[in-house]
């Protein structure tokens, strides 16, 4: 039984644990679920922000993105840079990781930081380089004159397959350290014995490689997978501040072209953004919960 | 090689066969080093300079800095970044580390239900957000104040299984201890749980710094004008004109990039280990 006066000690106790969690989960409610429903509601509707009506029909927003021709580019752009990207970068990743977590390799803790270093790069900064380094007049051109490989300057941003190019390039440099850092961190739960005895069986690298350290890697491999789609869904900065979407829109992600629609120059549609940004919802979730289905496969 | 005697490989051994490691370490860590090096000297030549692709230091800095300064408000931006990047990793870990501490150390069946559900903001897209928190901020009258910066991402689902995951090395006996001392519970938290957990908290503060120093998005929809923009939002606008001049551009490049390599070269250890902190 219970002490009428004041609380009891493990009430407090009860109490205090509730008190502690609560502003944190109180703010993802409010600045997370919360606008999401919003963002819903508001795909539903048309009209500019100050008198917003129900759409007529109610999916009115969902069926015009399919006639966006817009809207499908930069959903094919968004799924390219995803399918080119994410795998290079995670097998170079791996590949990286497993080579530098070799006992008898030397100077293992500078390739480490050096390969790790453009993570300390801000995200506009990079986007900025790689936009300066491929310009026209630029250092990329400079040395391909030099070495007598084109004759003419390329315009790398102003044409769509090479300004794509580009921004795989940019991510790919920005974000393999990144991702072998977690693999490295992977690989030191592996003990160093397994690699030992099978160099004693006699098995060769590529097969210690395919037989031990990925199946072993695994749930890491699911963890940077998951983590590179939803961040490859959401590109913007890149987007922005490499090719601004050019030439013509034709590099533009979902995320770029829906702040365009939104809060970007030009008209602000809101319900129209919000019915798009539903879909990147969408696909986040589906594509992490494919990902995590397949790497829980156990053999 | 044909020595079958030899049971143990000799060093030079191991080594000869460490060389394809070696030179393709050394290619990925020039390819990686590079467009920083690059952005350090470029920093200090002329735009011409830059654009007929010198890749060595040059003695246009100075220059670079006066037309820098007089065209744009650097050290105003410099410090408003900076100084919501603090505020916001200060508030941050408190209220994650104390939900972190709470869903451990006081769980229950209601709490681990909670918690995974506070896991699916995950999913949730910034861009998907940003209209319904630009009018709720509007609306409280928060714009271009620090706090329209920093609240959006002050509570995140990462920093609170961070805390919650680290939080399973504290002795639950301590608190116990404690608790008999007469320590209240939030005391526990301060004086205890804090003091034990710094690693983690520095750990944490490397990432949240981080990532509030890059934000864009956000502070490009919540902060204009010229006195309360971000470092990344000005370098993006210098960037647009017609006439790029790019010494000065990467002179500013330089700039916004210098707090969060100086974190990286003196904290690299904790930064590493506040992205794979939730892996463990």
């Amino acid at each position: 039984m219970k002490k009428k006066r004041g609380l009891g000690l493990l009430a407090k106790q009860e109490a205090a644990g509730w008190a502690f969690l609560t502003p944190a989960s109180l703010l993802i409610f409010i600045m997370s679920f919360y606008p999401m429903v919003q963002a819903f509601i508001t795909s539903l509707k048309t009209g500019s922000s100050a008198n917003m009506q129900w759409a007529e029909p109610l999916i009115k927003n969902y069926s015009r993105m399919f006639k966006d021709k817009v809207f499908m580019t930069s959903m094919g752009n968004t799924f390219l840079y995803l399918i080119i990207q994410v795998p290079i970068m995670l097998v170079l990743a791996i590949l990286l990781a497993q080579l530098l977590n070799n006992k008898d390799l030397k100077l293992r803790g500078l390739f480490r930081t050096l390969i790790f270093l453009p993570c300390a790069t801000a995200l506009v900064s990079y986007a900025l380089i790689f936009k300066t380094l491929f310009a026209t007049e630029g250092l990329i051109n400079a040395i391909l004159r030099g070495l007598g490989i084109i004759q003419e300057n390329v315009n790398w941003l102003g044409q769509s397959g090479t300004a794509k190019a580009v921004i795989i390039i940019a991510l790919l440099w920005r974000w393999t350290g990144y991702n072998m850092v977690f693999f490295l961190a992977g690989l030191q739960n592996i003990e160093y014995s397994v690699y030992e005895a099978a160099n004693i069986d006699g098995a060769s690298g590529w097969k210690t490689f395919w037989h031990i350290t990925v199946p072993l890697l695994r749930p890491v491999i699911v963890m940077t997978g998951i983590m590179s789609i939803n961040g490859t869904l959401q590109l913007f900065d890149e987007s922005v501040n490499l090719t601004n979407g050019g030439p013509s829109n034709t590099t533009i992600t979902m995320s770029h072209y829906i702040y365009n629609n939104s809060l970007g120059q030009g008209v602000a549609n809101f319900g129209y953004a919000s019915a798009l940004a539903f879909v990147v919802f969408i696909l986040v979730a589906v594509l992490a919960f494919i990902n995590m289905k397949v790497g829980d496969t156990r053999d | 090689m044909t020595d079958t005697k030899k049971k143990q490989p000799t060093v030079s051994h191991i080594q000869r066969k460490l060389i394809p490691s070696y030179i393709f370490l050394t290619i990925m860590s020039l390819i990686s080093v590079f467009p920083l090096f690059w952005m350090f000297t470029a920093a200090t030549n002329t735009s011409l300079e830059v654009a007929q692709g010198k890749i060595w230091f040059g003695n246009y800095l100075a220059e670079n800095y006066r037309a820098l300064t007089a065209s744009q408000d650097l050290w105003r931006a410099m410090w408003n970044s900076f100084f919501y990047a603090a505020v916001q990793t200060v508030a941050s870990l408190l209220i994650c580390s104390l939900a972190g501490y709470g869903f451990e150390l006081y769980h229950d069946k209601g709490k681990d239900r909670l918690f995974g559900v506070l896991l699916l903001a995950m999913m949730v897209p910034q861009v998907a957000t940003l209209i319904p928190l630009f009018t709720m901020i509007s609306r409280m009258k928060m714009l271009n104040t620090v706090w329209a910066f920093i609240i959006p991402a002050l509570s995140t689902p990462f920093m609170i299984m961070m805390f919650r995951q680290n939080s399973r090395n504290f002795p639950i006996d301590t608190m116990e201890a404690a608790r008999i001392d007469g320590l209240s519970e939030i005391g526990i938290f301060f004086r205890m749980y804090f003091p034990m957990m710094k690693s983690t908290y520095a750990a944490a503060a490397v990432i949240t710094f981080m990532n509030a120093w890059n934000s864009y998005m956000w502070p490009r929809t919540v902060m204009k004008g010229n006195d309360v923009q971000t470092m990344p939002m000005l370098i993006a606008n210098m960037s647009n004109g017609y006439a790029v001049d790019y010494g000065m551009l990467m002179l500013g490049v330089l700039f916004c990039s210098l707090p969060t390599i100086i974190v990286f070269f003196v904290l690299q250890k904790q930064f590493a280990e506040g992205i794979t902190g939730s892996v463990k």
